[in-house]
């Protein structure tokens, strides 16, 4: 796996989970949303006045393709923040499922992961 | 002198609103029993007659980002708006808007500072549901003004667990050196063992039912040394990925006082985490 750029991945989790418009484009437009997310917003500074951006940030190959994928595994392995995964993922894709069905369907794909988990620290 | 009427610690669980308001088919087996407890845990804050409550509580990445993340930050506004889009779309909650003592929160930004704590501010914060679920059950009527306190115990690197026990203290003689006839109660919530996003989410208890028992203890008995010498930031995440936030907890148990035993215990096991509540009267008080 190439190096991982954890904050991108948050980054992306988070400004998603947090615009309507943006959790229902994912859900139905995963590659889409993932190329037009990092040639416009990647690299927004949000903290900033608008027109302010950075120059430097873009996702791996890997890291592409597990947001393309929905693969949230594969995210958590990466060490994206798992509070912001887990938010926007049951956004997305609870409301095909029973009460706490997919939580815990989520939380079982992942039986094979033993501790320590992957760091999170950014 | 201001007077502290309670000290109060507090699991803070999203779903307690939507649990406690359905009906029919939708109300959890578990809600009646819930609702009891709550109700006996309200009356501890109401009998206190408190003027102003400090709300200690942990951003979960609204308006605190990893481009600028504080790892303690007091509010100093007049109003704080309160919960969020994805708050209201995954647990029901309300938007609300609370009241904010100025007075207090300058009192504490300028006292603290001098007592070493490099407090970052903010003056226009939009709270959320670790301080917004305290008002739901202690206080629905969220009629206080109040001093929202952040700590960082989501976005590693965090401060040491020492460090937030260090700070609770320090709330404690800052409210009580503020010169003021005001009664003010000092409310933190936090976690106990707990897991979110990871393979032991959502389990029939919470993914460390052991840590529990031994953490209700400490928080019980305030036993700070026994729970400093057991917790270190690396040792929380074995009973489960999320129990950084038990940090606020330790933080409340400096505030109530070495070994300083509660007047008021409850735990309610809930599946995917348990609940704990705690209340403390402080000499002074009047209970």
């Amino acid at each position: 796996m190439e190096a991982v750029s954890k904050y991108l991945l948050d980054k992306f989790l988070y400004t998603v989970d947090r615009d309507p418009e943006l959790v229902e484009r994912y859900r139905s437009d995963p590659e889409g949303t993932v190329a037009w997310w990092e040639a416009e917003m990647a690299n927004r500074i949000l903290s900033c006045h608008s027109g302010e951006r950075s120059t430097w940030l873009a996702f791996s190959d890997d890291e592409r393709r597990a947001l393309r994928e929905h693969d949230h595994v594969t995210l958590f392995e990466m060490g994206a923040h798992p509070f912001l995964t887990l938010t926007l993922f049951i956004a997305m894709f609870e409301r095909d499922h029973g009460p706490l069905e997919y939580q815990r369907a989520y939380g079982a794909m992942m039986k094979h992961l033993t501790l320590p988990y992957p760091d999170i620290t950014t | 002198m201001a007077t502290v009427c309670a000290v109060i610690a507090s699991t803070h669980h999203p779903f307690y609103l939507r649990a406690s308001t359905a009906t029919g088919a939708d109300r959890p087996p578990f809600a009646d029993e819930w609702m009891e407890k709550i109700l006996r845990f309200r009356e501890t804050l109401t009998r206190a007659k408190p003027d102003v409550l400090v709300m200690v509580g942990s951003d979960h990445f609204h308006q605190l980002w990893l481009d600028n993340m504080p790892q303690f930050l007091v509010g100093k506004a007049p109003f704080f708006d309160a919960n969020y889009y994805n708050e209201e779309r995954e647990f029901g909650l309300p938007r609300m808007t609370l009241r904010g003592d100025e007075g207090l929160a300058a009192h504490i930004l300028r006292n603290g500072l001098d007592k070493n704590f490099d407090l970052a501010f903010s003056n226009e914060l939009r709270i959320d549901h670790s301080i917004t679920c305290p008002i739901i059950t202690l206080r629905p009527e969220a009629d206080l003004p109040i001093v929202p306190i952040y700590t960082n115990i989501f976005a590693p690197p965090m401060p040491q667990p020492r460090r937030f026990v260090e700070l609770g203290r320090a709330i404690r003689e800052l409210v009580e050196s503020w010169p003021s006839d005001l009664r003010v109660a000092i409310i933190g919530t936090g976690h106990l063992s707990l897991e979110l996003g990871g393979p032991r989410q959502f389990g029939p208890h919470g993914p460390d039912p052991d840590f529990d028992r031994r953490a209700v203890e400490w928080i019980a008995t305030s036993n700070i040394d026994g729970c400093l010498a057991e917790v270190t930031l690396d040792s929380l995440h074995a009973p489960g990925n999320a129990t950084h936030g038990f940090m606020d907890f330790m933080l409340m148990m400096g505030a109530a006082g070495e070994n300083v035993t509660a007047d008021h215990v409850d735990t309610l096991d809930l599946f995917h985490t348990m609940e704990a509540y705690f209340t403390w009267y402080p000499q002074g008080s009047g209970l």
